[in-house]
């Protein structure tokens, strides 16, 4: 519970700022703070329970299927991080205040900084992999929103996207690393992932989950190659840099180092991938920070350069150093976040950040100077600071790698290196700003900043003085606890933390580092005569021109396949379609199967043969598309007949009916279509759409031999077996339609109703001219009505009701059922239409279908509802017997009632969409004069 | 009798395909219309092919499989609503693009093609 309110309160937290909206800065700065200083006061009391080795955890399911769990943990690390996230962000809300202009939005700004805070917290203290992502990437999408605060000025945009795009994309790698950790171990829970540690290490898919984790690692931590978005998210406000790019996002990269140290590392691929790594980062980070003139450009790139001393010193195969690594977090926090406030002082007093103009502000603000002066000694490794602790024991660590073998010697020397840079941009940092001369040409005149404005940074340095006089007893006891999660307690080593060592070699490597630092200093201006000639890229020139890049080319792509028309997109559907059902059948051994073939009779060959010749002819001659359409009709008819012939008549009744509406709908469509289809196919395409389509019917053709040569097993025994005692009814499939897949039917309803509906939509206000007769010229009947035929209709409409009331009842325990009974309504009435107009059958059936099929959609969805009624699952079905004079026993079930609504919503659509068809044709037929 | 029964949906299969791979509405939705009798008649075959039996419990003749012939029953119906919402579809198409062509682009119909 304790765990849950550290990381819910901040994120409670976003909101106060929009609930303090009206009240004034001050006021809002104070109660934004209240919710954090509360978590942070919880975390404290925490804090002898964390410090004697105890982990605490809280879990709740969040989607257990996934292996995803809302599970926290605070140990010893996360404890740490707890206390730089939630300490360092307090003081930078009080900063912030001061730091915004009038017209900035300070709720806005309020709100996406508690949320990143919260975002941070649940990385550092989270027990599931899945969830540890999660978070993570919430602090991309909330820095982001940090980074372009100022959404206005196009540096601030295309900085924010800059840092999305790589810290996003390394998330993405980061949650491909973790699902294969979840997939080796089983479990995403972190406790389980440790102790899996071995089977991980030891697994073929190790580098490839240790690629991908570091990945997400080196993108956040902004380590070389992927450095470059670091400097471009200087865009963002001050406090924002101070927050997110010293102290906390930027440092969820190591802080993961520090969580997979446990489970990755150990290995030559680690050492080897990340001291590297880290070195690069170290010695460019160093050298561009020598060479940029804008004051937040030098931190941002020192930051990059110390981020890779924190890399390179978890790389070192020592639990020592990994140790000296999480001290360099605490000290790096510390100072950096105060010079990067000491940088935003300076910004917002003298309104610019430029070096070349910034000169000797120690006049204006002695206080500030002082301040600076120290964090940056600080930084440089000045002895009785924090920096020169941790630097000091790097500079040892180095001294012990032995991996690179007979240049291990390079390792030392190069840390040197960077040290001695590390020196001289801090001295150039202090000396360049604030003493060598005078200002040139500042828009303001600079002076100290307010007192609270201060206020933060006085708390960081008095923290930095305090941890560099006394190591063991301000930070001691909280780095043990940090280091006991990362290496089993036994094989904690001695951490000597102290000022005084006596005469080592690390001590003479920090004294020339100095020494060094000052020297290289006093020569600068050679260094930048050298840099001066190499052309230096834009980073974010490159990167707009890489995503450019991208953007057409998959424009050139989708191009290609999607140019909106349908010809293409079916050739592909289909093309791909036959590939898989390709694949599929090569599968299979031999086509032929086991089953003894029945015998062929002379009906079924002619019926075949027939068959084959109608489905050709329909594609040879579509051409012509009312022979085309004769042509599918007749198709129509043998499939109905297939169907009666091999024991289906609920589907030839079915299919003849549907045959009988379909003709007459395609009929009425094609007298607004043109008659005939232009050639204009070329051969080559006819060619290639014959080769698909026959190679895709040879494909079915096969697929249905193997199928029926093969030995079937039925799925369908439970149904035959229950469909009298469960369902009450005779006939199977009428039982399975109403109710074993009542649920099905009722969907197919639905979209048959929505249909309908569509076509009636789509019918409104349609003006089509329509021919004046048929494809030869000659005119139309002039007859409208024949009389034979509306006698016959009228005379036939009310047998066919009968029958459709017949087949309506039979339907539960013989061929029949809502559907056919729907349809064969639907066919009469589209009869009466037919010979006798819509006018007059509106006349005399004044029905609006649309409510007919909507009813009918209703009374089968409310039969399933009653159900519930009862307290029994969704559309279960009861029945009794009834003996209704003249027609006999019968069944009454409520599945019967569940059908009708399947009969209402049939005759409902099939009137819908036919009657407002022909609707459109008799408004105004045009006569022969017309045209 | 397998082999008649097959060969009629490929060859079914065949036609509709290469109409739904034409260029004007209307043998499209002919094509397409070839394509459900096509996928009606293999679905349906998915329970064994019975000559002189009944889905019907009680009548003296053998069981069929009831399970495809009720799933190819909707089937049906449905392929009816796809076949007339895409004719319909096609001639509102023309009504506002002007043309019968599937290529969504808007053009003027020649004399020829009405």
């Amino acid at each position: 519970m304790v765990l849950l309110l550290i990381v819910l309160l901040p994120l409670a937290g976003s909101l106060v700022p929009l609930l303090c909206q009206h009240l004034s800065r001050g006021l809002c700065a104070w109660l934004t703070a209240l919710l954090p200083a509360i978590a942070l006061g919880i975390s404290l009391s925490q804090t002898s329970l964390v410090l004697d080795g105890e982990v605490l955890r809280h879990s709740l399911e969040w989607i257990p299927t996934l292996g995803l769990s809302l599970a926290l943990r605070l140990d010893g690390l996360s404890f740490l991080f707890t206390l730089l996230i939630l300490g360092i962000g307090l003081l930078i809300i009080l900063y912030a205040r001061y730091y915004l202009a009038e017209n900035d939005s300070i709720v806005r700004f309020y709100g996406f900084l508690m949320l990143f805070m919260t975002a941070m917290l649940g990385i550092v203290t989270a027990n599931n992999l899945l969830l540890l992502w999660f978070f993570w990437e919430l602090t991309s999408l909330s820095s982001f929103l940090l980074i372009g605060y100022w959404y206005r000025e196009s540096d601030a945009r295309k900085g924010a996207r800059m840092a999305l795009t790589v810290t996003g994309a390394g998330g993405l790698a980061l949650l491909a690393g973790f699902l294969l950790i979840g997939q080796l171990v089983g479990s995403y829970n972190i406790d389980d992932v440790i102790a899996a540690a071995d089977q991980i290490r030891g697994s073929t898919l190790y580098p490839l989950i240790l690629i991908l984790v570091l990945l997400g690692c080196f993108t956040k931590s902004a380590q070389f190659p992927f450095q470059f978005w670091l400097p471009h998210a200087m865009a963002a406000p001050t406090p924002v840099s101070a927050y997110l790019h010293s102290a906390t996002m930027v440092k969820a990269g190591v802080f993961l180092l520090a969580r997979m140290f446990p489970i990755l590392s150990g290995t030559q691929w680690w050492f080897y991938i990340v001291t590297l790594v880290g070195m690069i980062t170290l010695l460019y980070g160093a050298w561009f920070a020598l060479m940029k003139q804008d004051l937040k450009g030098v931190l941002a790139f020192s930051t990059i350069s110390h981020l890779g001393l924190i890399t390179l010193l978890f790389g070192f195969d020592s639990r020592l150093a990994a140790i000296a690594a999480v001290l360099h977090i605490i000290n790096h926090a510390t100072f950096k976040a105060s010079l990067f406030m000491a940088a935003g002082i300076v910004d917002h007093e003298c309104g610019t950040r430029d070096i070349r103009k910034l000169n000797g502000l120690w006049r204006y603000m002695p206080y500030t100077t002082a301040l600076a002066t120290v964090a940056s000694a600080s930084m440089a490794g000045v002895p009785l600071l924090n920096g020169f602790i941790s630097k000091e024991m790097f500079l040892a660590e180095s001294l012990e790698t032995q991996m690179f073998g007979g240049l291990s010697w390079l390792v030392p020397v190069l840390a040197t290196l960077g040290s001695v840079l590390s020196v001289t941009y801090a001295l150039r940092f202090v000396h360049d700003v604030f003493f060598n001369g005078e200002p040139k040409q500042l828009p303001h005149k600079p002076h100290e900043p307010p007192r609270y404005m201060r206020l933060p940074m006085e708390i960081l340095i008095v923290l930095c003085i305090a941890v560099g006089l006394l190591p063991a007893l301000t930070v001691g006891e909280l780095l043990r606890a940090a280091s006991a999660t990362m290496m089993p307690a036994a094989e904690l080593p001695e951490i000597d933390l102290a000022i005084w060592h006596g005469f080592s070699l690390p001590l003479l490597m920090s004294a020339v580092a100095l020494g060094g630092g000052l020297l290289v200093y006093v020569l600068r201006h050679f260094l930048y005569n050298f840099q001066r000639q190499f052309r230096v890229r834009d980073a974010r020139l490159v990167f707009e021109s890489v995503v450019q890049g991208i953007i057409n080319g998959a424009e050139r792509l989708l191009g290609r396949f999607e140019n909106g028309s349908l010809q293409r997109y079916m050739f592909w559907l289909m093309l791909a379609a036959l590939l898989f059902a390709t694949l599929g059948l090569m599968a299979i051994p031999e086509l032929s199967g086991p089953a003894a073939p029945q015998p062929v009779d002379g009906v079924v060959a002619t019926g075949g043969l027939l068959l084959c010749l109608a489905g050709l002819g329909t594609a040879f001659l579509h051409h012509r598309r009312l022979v085309a359409l004769i042509l599918l009709s007749v198709v129509g008819m043998l499939v109905s007949l297939a169907f009666a012939r091999f024991s289906a008549p609920d589907l030839a009744l079915t299919q003849l009916a549907v045959e009988v509406v379909t003709m007459i709908l395609l009929m009425l469509a094609l007298f607004f279509l043109p008659q005939t289809t232009p050639r204009e196919s070329s051969g080559y395409r006819i060619l290639r759409d014959g080769l698909l389509a026959s190679a895709f019917g040879g494909v079915v053709a096969s697929l249905n031999y193997a199928v029926l040569t093969h030995p079937v097993e039925r799925i369908s025994q439970f149904m035959i077996d229950n469909s009298v005692p469960g369902g009450g009814g005779h006939n199977v499939v009428n039982v399975i339609l109403v109710d074993f897949r009542g649920f099905d039917t009722l969907g197919e309803i639905t979209v048959l109703c929505i249909a309908g509906l569509a076509i009636y939509k789509l019918l409104n206000r349609l003006r089509l001219a329509m021919p004046s007769g048929d494809m030869e010229g000659r005119a139309w009947i002039s007859e409208r009505y024949p009389v034979i035929l509306s006698v016959v209709s009228q005379a036939l409409l009310p047998f066919a009701l009968m029958v459709s009331i017949y087949i309506f009842l039979r339907g539960h325990n013989a061929p029949g059922g809502g559907f056919i009974a729907g349809l064969v309504t639907g066919v009469a009435l589209i009869l009466l239409y037919m010979a006798r107009g819509v006018e007059w059958t509106q006349r005399r059936l004044p029905f609006q279908y649309q409510p007919i099929a909507v009813t009918g959609v209703a009374i089968a969805l409310f039969t399933g509802l009653g159900s519930w009624l009862f307290e029994h699952p969704f559309l279960t079905s009861a029945f009794g017997h009834f003996h209704i004079p003249v027609i006999g026993d019968i069944e009454l079930a409520t599945a019967m009632l569940f059908d009708l609504g399947v009969y209402l919503a049939v005759v409902g659509a099939t009137l819908m969409i036919l009657a407002n068809l022909g609707k459109v044709t008799t408004p105004h037929r045009p006569s022969r004069e017309k045209t | 009798m397998e082999l008649i029964y097959s060969i009629c949906t490929g060859v079914l299969t065949t036609s509709g395909i290469f109409l739904a791979l034409r260029g004007r509405t209307f043998p499209v939705v002919v094509g397409l219309t070839l394509l459900t009798y096509a996928v009606n008649l293999f679905l349906f075959s998915m329970g064994g092919l019975h000559t002189a039996a009944s889905t019907v419990i009680g009548s003296d003749m053998p069981m069929a499989d009831p399970l495809p012939q009720a799933l190819v029953l909707t089937a049906i119906v449905i392929g009816f609503a796809m076949t007339a919402f895409v004719v319909i579809l096609a001639m509102r198409a023309r009504g506002d693009l002007g043309s019968d062509h599937v290529d969504g682009q808007r053009r003027e119909e020649s004399r020829e093609a009405s």
